[in-house]
């Protein structure tokens, strides 16, 4: 049954003290065959089932979690969308996802909150002048929002900021008004309710050991509840896509790494826009309960532990003190970290590979987050019709032998 | 924060090194003989397991030395330190904790998702 969500719905359901909300999916047992598995229960992998089963037709596909939904990075980014990315490549995939982003409430009758409040990039140096300018001239030839903003209108837009007293003054920012945020698990609830009703089985605390093959093309995935048979086989298990692949013969060039983010307390609105530096790595918004939300960098090191090093969080805190002295004196509530698989140029895969009917939706690296439905989007459209969709065919794996990078170091923001 | 003893100055903390990614990755010995996707291999593709890892190291903010080291990823713990000129350790040394290639260990996972 389609569950509507409103302002009626709310009213009655208030009535009986929010008692009847019922669930939003089904926890069927997985079944034999599914014409399409996809691993993952994430935003990209939970997105991929919606748009397979609306756009494409497929009813028959199951979508096999490790933990709960949105357990993992969905759950653990600062939930920053923007798409001024250097590149064409990038900036159409990138853009696509913001199109999306701003009907997707209304598309899946479910609130992402999707708060277009703006993206700032700081620059603190000649360099960092001339790079970002050049990525606002190249953003803009693509059409998008992006600007130059001088340092007085930097200060005009986030007060707080000390942009004169301090090691790397502000001397600009790019600014990108159509950038913002949104509530990350919403994405994934919202794209699992309206999959479910669709038909897609969505199998929550089944974890996928291995990927079958035989004779390059793919048999099915052996799961913690037995064999599952399939033919195509779509992989957006993010940190950890690397080891499925190398159940099924396959490379990739990835790296995992912890990243990390951490919360305040929650105080009165004082930074209404998303600022990030990547010169002096900082990346801190405000949430709508009021918590700053900061983002740290990686690891120096390969590791499949969700925490991170200190030494890492110390390095972004001490550069936000010195941004907003304001916050000198803030506690910081809760850190955490995620695994990130990071690509050498910093830009994702979303492509076939060698063995027939497998597919991968990975490097995303520490970005993933903002291009929730466009990801998403294009791959369902590769794995249907089994070649990729022109916004994701130049984010093949061919492109690391015939050397057509994608090189978004850049635009990327956390150091790769 | 993990500790790493490296093998001229002994014990110190991991932000005092550099991590130099896989170690043992040999430079291709026919060159002119390689394909572009051989190439490609040996310049972007590097092993990235969850479990036990054969990686460089440099003790940027020390000796500025490199060295070696196995690595259980799952976890951080350091299960060998060995200098470049040794010998690489087998594989079979090492007892790897993980049941399944993307499960959890016992101890160092921050994700206790999978019910066992």
């Amino acid at each position: 049954m389609k569950k509507k969500y409103s302002i009626t719905s709310i009213i009655k359901n208030s009535l009986s003290n929010n008692e009847n909300w019922g669930k939003m999916w089904r926890n069927p047992n997985p079944k034999k065959h599914y014409d399409i598995i996809i691993v993952g229960g994430g935003g990209h992998g939970l997105g991929t089932a919606y748009y397979l089963a609306k756009h494409h037709g497929i009813k028959n596909i199951a979508v096999i979690e490790k933990g709960w939904l949105g357990s993992g990075n969905t759950g653990r980014n600062t939930t920053i969308i923007r798409s001024n990315y250097l590149w064409d490549e990038s900036a159409y995939l990138y853009d696509h996802a913001v199109k999306l982003w701003e009907n997707l409430s209304e598309d899946l009758n479910y609130n992402m909150m999707f708060s277009q409040r703006g993206v700032l990039n700081l620059a603190h140096n000649e360099h960092d002048i001339k790079e970002i300018k050049r990525r606002v001239s190249a953003n803009r030839l693509n059409g998008l929002d992006t600007m130059w903003l001088d340092k007085n209108e930097v200060k005009d837009l986030v007060p707080i900021m000390n942009i004169e007293n301090l090691r790397y003054p502000v001397l600009g920012a790019a600014y990108q008004p159509r950038g913002g945020v949104a509530r990350h698990d919403a994405v994934a609830w919202g794209y699992a309710m309206r999959a479910d009703e669709l038909g897609v089985d969505i199998i929550q605390n089944c974890e996928v050991k291995g990927i079958k093959t035989d004779n390059y093309k793919v048999e099915g995935v052996e799961t913690t509840k037995g064999f599952i048979k399939s033919s195509k086989i779509g992989v957006v298990a993010s940190g950890h896509t690397s080891v499925l692949a190398a159940t099924a013969g396959v490379r990739l060039p990835l790296q995992s790494r912890p990243l990390q983010a951490l919360v305040s307390e929650p105080i009165k609105p004082v930074i209404n826009t998303v600022v990030m530096s990547n010169a002096v790595h900082a990346y801190v918004s405000q949430s709508d309960k009021g918590e700053l939300v900061i983002g740290a960098g990686t690891d120096g090191y390969n590791s499949f532990t969700q925490r991170g090093g200190y030494d890492v969080i110390e390095e972004t805190v001490r550069a936000i003190v010195e941004l907003y002295p304001i916050f000198g004196k803030m506690k910081m509530l809760r850190q955490w970290g995620g695994i990130v698989d990071i690509c050498p140029d910093a830009s994702p895969i979303i492509s076939k590979c060698d063995v027939e009917g497998l597919y991968f939706n990975c490097g995303w690296g520490t970005g993933g987050f903002k291009a929730t439905p466009g990801s998403a989007n294009v791959f369902a459209h590769t794995i249907a019709k089994d070649e990729p969709h022109k916004i994701n065919a130049p984010f093949a794996l061919s492109r690391f032998s015939d050397g057509r990078l994608i090189d978004e170091h850049g635009a990327a923001a956390v150091a790769h | 924060m993990i500790l790493i003893k490296c093998p001229y100055c002994g014990e110190r903390d991991q932000s005092e090194f550099a991590n130099g990614g896989e170690a043992h990755v040999v430079r291709p010995k026919n060159p002119e003989n390689l394909s572009d996707k051989d190439w490609g291999e040996y310049v972007f593709f590097r092993n990235n397991p969850k479990g036990i890892f054969y990686e460089r190291w440099v003790h940027s903010h020390g000796c500025k030395k490199w060295f070696n080291v196995v690595r259980n990823t799952s976890t951080d713990q350091i299960l060998k330190v060995y200098k470049v000129n040794e010998k690489r350790p087998d594989l079979t040394d090492f007892e790897n904790t993980l049941k399944s290639p993307s499960g959890e260990p016992i101890v160092g996972s921050g994700n206790f998702a999978v019910k066992k």
